[in-house]
């Protein structure tokens, strides 16, 4: 499917999704040891308690980086598909990484965004996708040109088999609720590199 | 036999060294920020196809997609300047550090020796201080003939004890012995 196929939804007509549901439906297609970053605060909350995947990385400050991680992950394991799953709030502080994407356009990862225009963890205060920001308006500018809207729950799903089978970097975009989230990840960091590394055969 | 005969006798320039030690110890993975100090290692990694080399926008960035990369099971290092590295304390603290990435950094230390601009002059203060209070090791490198030893024996001290390095390139290395 090229990006002309790709139907996309505005950010104004885009239903607001449950980000807990979301991160289920994605766990729930991933067959072939995907590796997943879940972003700082409720990104990997929700991630965890989709299933603690042992593919699963979840990042505990940072704020912003799971983009690059997942990059940097990507490119160590070109046989792998690599999954960043990050929050408007999050997006926002690394724009810059979206270029990087584009620029070295690795077909194997895709950035999934819950834009739900809001800081949520800090006490709800709008983020500028709020006001007149446009992620998926950026992340094309950027140079990502399958970069979309998710409709409704039913089009998020295509779009994620359509990341898995097809070449990448993709950028899915979903708005979303202020649900808080399913769960509280272990915060503990050593750990969850170990396991992370173990199962993606790159332990020392 | 002074500093500057002991180096002229060394036939590799700085730059050509640290080439050499990233390759023998597999770090394939060079994210830099450009530095003018850095420029002839970032000549010289472009040149060469044994590197995958990438310019992110930012030092955090770069640590980012370095501290996945690792993760990935591919080595690599940030090249930056004094003041990029003073945009870093956040995601040392709460990335690098506690997750025990042996993340590798080299710094061209900048606003120092006669560094004409004020703003890397002050920038220049901050970096031992917080490289000191993460516990982070750190080594400048003023001698030709310390660059193999320093940069060989950090990689492999940051790669046993997963733990973060910053390699510090002072202007007595590549300014004053600068040929």
């Amino acid at each position: 499917m090229t990006a002309n196929e790709l139907k996309s939804a505005s950010r104004d007509t885009a239903r607001l999704m449950n980000r807990s549901d979301l991160c289920r439906r994605l766990v729930a297609k991933l067959k072939q040891e995907e590796a997943v970053i879940g972003g700082i605060g409720n990104s990997h909350f929700d991630l965890w308690a989709s299933g603690q995947r042992p593919q699963n990385f979840y990042m505990l400050g940072s704020m912003g980086l799971a983009v690059p991680i997942a990059f940097g992950v990507a490119l160590a394991q070109p046989q792998r598909r690599v999954f960043a799953l990050e929050g408007d709030g999050s997006l926002l502080m690394q724009l810059g990484a979206l270029g990087t994407v584009a620029r070295h356009a690795l077909k194997n990862l895709v950035i999934i965004v819950f834009d739900n225009g809001m800081y949520q963890i800090t006490g709800a205060q709008p983020t500028l996708t709020s006001y007149c920001t446009d992620l998926v308006a950026m992340a094309k500018g950027a140079g990502l040109a399958q970069s979309v809207w998710a409709a409704d729950e039913a089009h998020y799903e295509e779009l994620i088999d359509v990341a898995l089978k097809g070449e990448g970097p993709w950028f899915i975009a979903a708005r979303t609720d202020q649900q808080p989230p399913a769960g509280v990840t272990e915060r503990d960091a050593a750990k969850i590199r170990g396991r992370f590394m173990q199962a993606l055969g790159a332990s020392r | 036999m002074s500093v500057e005969t002991a180096a002229r006798t060394i036939s590799e320039a700085w730059d050509e060294i640290v080439v050499r030690v990233l390759k023998a110890n597999k770090v394939e993975l060079v994210a830099y920020v450009p530095d003018k100090v850095l420029a002839p290692l970032i000549k010289r990694v472009h040149a060469d196809d044994f590197f995958t080399v990438l310019a992110p926008a930012r030092e955090e960035e770069a640590v980012g997609i370095v501290a996945g990369a690792y993760m990935g099971g591919k080595r690599g290092i940030v090249l930056m300047q004094t003041s990029g590295f003073a945009t870093l304390p956040n995601v040392l603290a709460s990335l690098a550090v506690p997750f025990q990435i042996p993340l590798l950094m080299m710094i061209s230390e900048r606003g120092t020796l006669g560094d004409f601009q004020l703003g890397q002059a002050l920038v220049c203060r901050t970096m031992r201080p917080v490289l000191q209070s993460l516990g982070i090791e750190h080594y400048a490198i003023t001698r030709m003939d310390e660059v193999e030893f320093i940069v060989d024996s950090m990689i492999k001290q940051a790669f046993m004890t997963q733990a973060p390095a910053a390699m510090i390139l002072s202007p007595l290395l590549t300014k004053k012995l600068a040929i």
